[in-house]
């Protein structure tokens, strides 16, 4: 019950802010443009710029080559179209990189925002500011081709009975436990690369990621890495959504927000998924 | 019962050591004081606090670390005696004397600057992930064998240059004298040399045992969910530090004894040689 209310929230929000963008848009386009350029004045860390931060390494297909000034990759694209709607071209957009756990320290952030797949959860929401989701992730499980061919399946029952592994600073963790539940506690890394080099040492049968990183690493970093099933992104039980990470009380979050919300409506967030993001229809859901 | 009366120079000293008794107190009130005080009047005190020091997340989070804390302490108990095993092995290679031995004597040399030369999170991911990766199966590909034997081997190389300083403290002329009574090398070093050389670097070995007993946690870093790793899980779903600071109370109430026991040895080694 106390799950669904946010939800129904944000989108009586969102229902509210279509309205004013269709509104904005029957007065014409540069008002609107105009409006959410004004919104933005004097609240960034540089007047003028907007500094955007992410991780260091950035990973495929987030932000390709570790280069998101590039303007490549899904978070990349979306920073730009992001600081575009928001007002600022795309010189004004200075990068810097920030781990998780710099923008979780107290004190003063040295980014307006930062984006690198945060999960936005109640616990995380009392120390920082999310802004309304980008992206919802479909969760998968990366195994090799020897654990299907032993006989893994992309039901819970078969899962359960896998070796698990997990990046400890995700909330995939908290998922395999919740939902998968499996029989030996999971082992648990830094990074994407760690998890994946425990799966070749066969010192764990199955990981959990995000459906784009599961299926770039099944793809590209691991020679035999099949995605075996998804927990599609509407599931009820915790569903992962991204959100852009910000300083509690920062006064640039209705400005992002109203900014996403129009890309959101207006299809653009959409085709950055569909440009970035490969294909995720193919795999099978996990019963 | 009664005390003799102090003489003028007793009075003085007495009055002195009153004196500097004085000072220290009112200095460390002073200090700690201020500390107290002036810290909590910054203006991020408060998130620093509910960001470091939240009692709720302590409070919430402290069992589940004092679980995983004993991982740490099973890994450190079947680490510290192969440690020392393999330690004194390397220092018994460095000091071969023997021409015939000379090939272990280069072996001891390159073993303790190697391992001495890189860094220990470099060794554990080669020998955890690379050896399990040339294709072992369960349960011999385990992280728990294969991470354990990565700090073995580093920390042999650093107690095998602590044995090594005690061998080459006990003097030459000991080892003649043995000689001279007819032991044979093995003789020498076994009940002469050793005896010496291992009681005098006991303390520099406690302190490579607390260092170990902190580097356990390396082991987390291929798999393992050890406290420190359990307090970083926290970190990521809590977003908040004091896991961390909880994990630190658990590693002092176990460091502090023994570094201040290695202390006491250290302190009681002066005094006999003195």
């Amino acid at each position: 019950m106390n799950l669904t209310q946010p939800m129904n929230l944000t989108r009586s929000c969102k229902a509210v802010l279509t309205a004013l963008s269709a509104a904005a848009l029957l007065l014409g386009g540069t008002f609107a443009q105009a409006a959410d350029a004004e919104c933005a004045v004097g609240k960034t860390l540089t007047e003028g710029k907007l500094t955007i931060a992410t991780g260091n390494p950035a990973y495929f297909p987030w932000v390709m080559d570790n280069d998101p000034a590039s303007g490549k990759g899904f978070e990349a694209a979306v920073a730009y179209a992001l600081a575009e709607e928001m007002g600022f071209a795309a010189d004004a957009v200075v990068w810097t990189s920030a781990s998780f756990d710099q923008s979780i320290q107290p004190g003063a952030k040295d980014f307006d925002f930062n984006l690198q797949q945060f999960s936005i959860t109640e616990e995380r929401e009392k120390v920082v500011d999310f802004s309304v989701p980008y992206y919802s992730a479909a969760m998968a499980v990366l195994v090799r081709q020897g654990t299907k061919d032993a006989g893994a399946t992309a039901t819970l029952e078969s899962l359960k009975g896998l070796k698990w592994g997990a990046d400890a600073n995700t909330t995939a963790l908290p998922m395999v436990q919740s939902i998968i539940q499996p029989d030996s506690d999971p082992l648990l890394y830094d990074d994407n690369t760690n998890v994946v080099e425990a799966m070749k040492a066969n010192q764990i049968d199955a990981a959990l990621f995000d459906l784009p990183t599961a299926l770039y690493l099944g793809a590209v970093v691991l020679d035999d890495g099949v995605v075996l099933g998804q927990f599609p992104a509407d599931r009820a039980e915790s569903p992962d959504q991204f959100g852009l990470l910000m300083e509690e009380g920062n006064a640039l979050k209705t400005c992002i927000d109203a900014a996403l919300t129009t890309l959101a409506d207006n299809g653009t967030l959409a085709a950055i998924e569909a440009e970035w993001l490969q294909q995720t229809t193919g795999v099978p859901v996990i019963k | 019962m009664g005390s003799s009366p102090l003489n003028i120079r007793q009075q003085y000293e007495k009055a002195e050591r009153r004196r500097s008794v004085t000072i220290a107190t009112v200095s460390t009130v002073l200090v700690f004081g201020a500390l107290f005080v002036l810290i909590p009047l910054a203006p991020g005190w408060e998130r620093v606090k509910k960001s470091f020091f939240n009692t709720e997340i302590l409070v919430d989070t402290f069992p589940t670390l004092l679980r995983a804390f004993l991982l740490d302490i099973a890994i450190f108990l079947w680490c510290a005696p192969a440690i020392a095993l393999l330690g004194l092995a390397i220092a018994l290679c460095r000091d071969a004397r023997s021409p015939a031995l000379f090939p272990l004597k280069i072996f001891g040399v390159v073993y303790t600057d190697i391992f001495r030369g890189v860094p220990v999170i470099l060794i554990v991911f080669l020998i955890g992930f690379g050896v399990p990766g040339l294709g072992l199966n369960r349960p011999w590909n385990s992280p728990y064998i294969w991470g354990s034997l990565a700090l073995i081997l580093t920390y042999s190389a650093y107690v095998a240059e602590i044995f090594r300083s005690g061998i080459e403290s006990v003097h030459e002329s000991q080892r003649a004298a043995a000689k001279s009574l007819g032991l044979p090398h093995s003789d020498v070093m076994r009940y002469v040399v050793l005896p010496q050389a291992i009681r005098r670097v006991i303390p520099a070995n406690m302190n490579m045992f607390v260092a170990l007993q902190k580097d356990v946690a390396l082991l987390s870093f291929i798999g393992p969910v050890e406290i420190l790793r359990q307090a970083g899980v926290y970190k990521s779903l809590l977003a908040n530090f004091t896991p961390y600071v909880g994990a630190a109370i658990i590693f002092l109430a176990v460091t502090i004894p023994i570094t201040r026991y290695a202390d006491y040895l250290i302190a009681r080694q002066n005094r006999a040689r003195s």
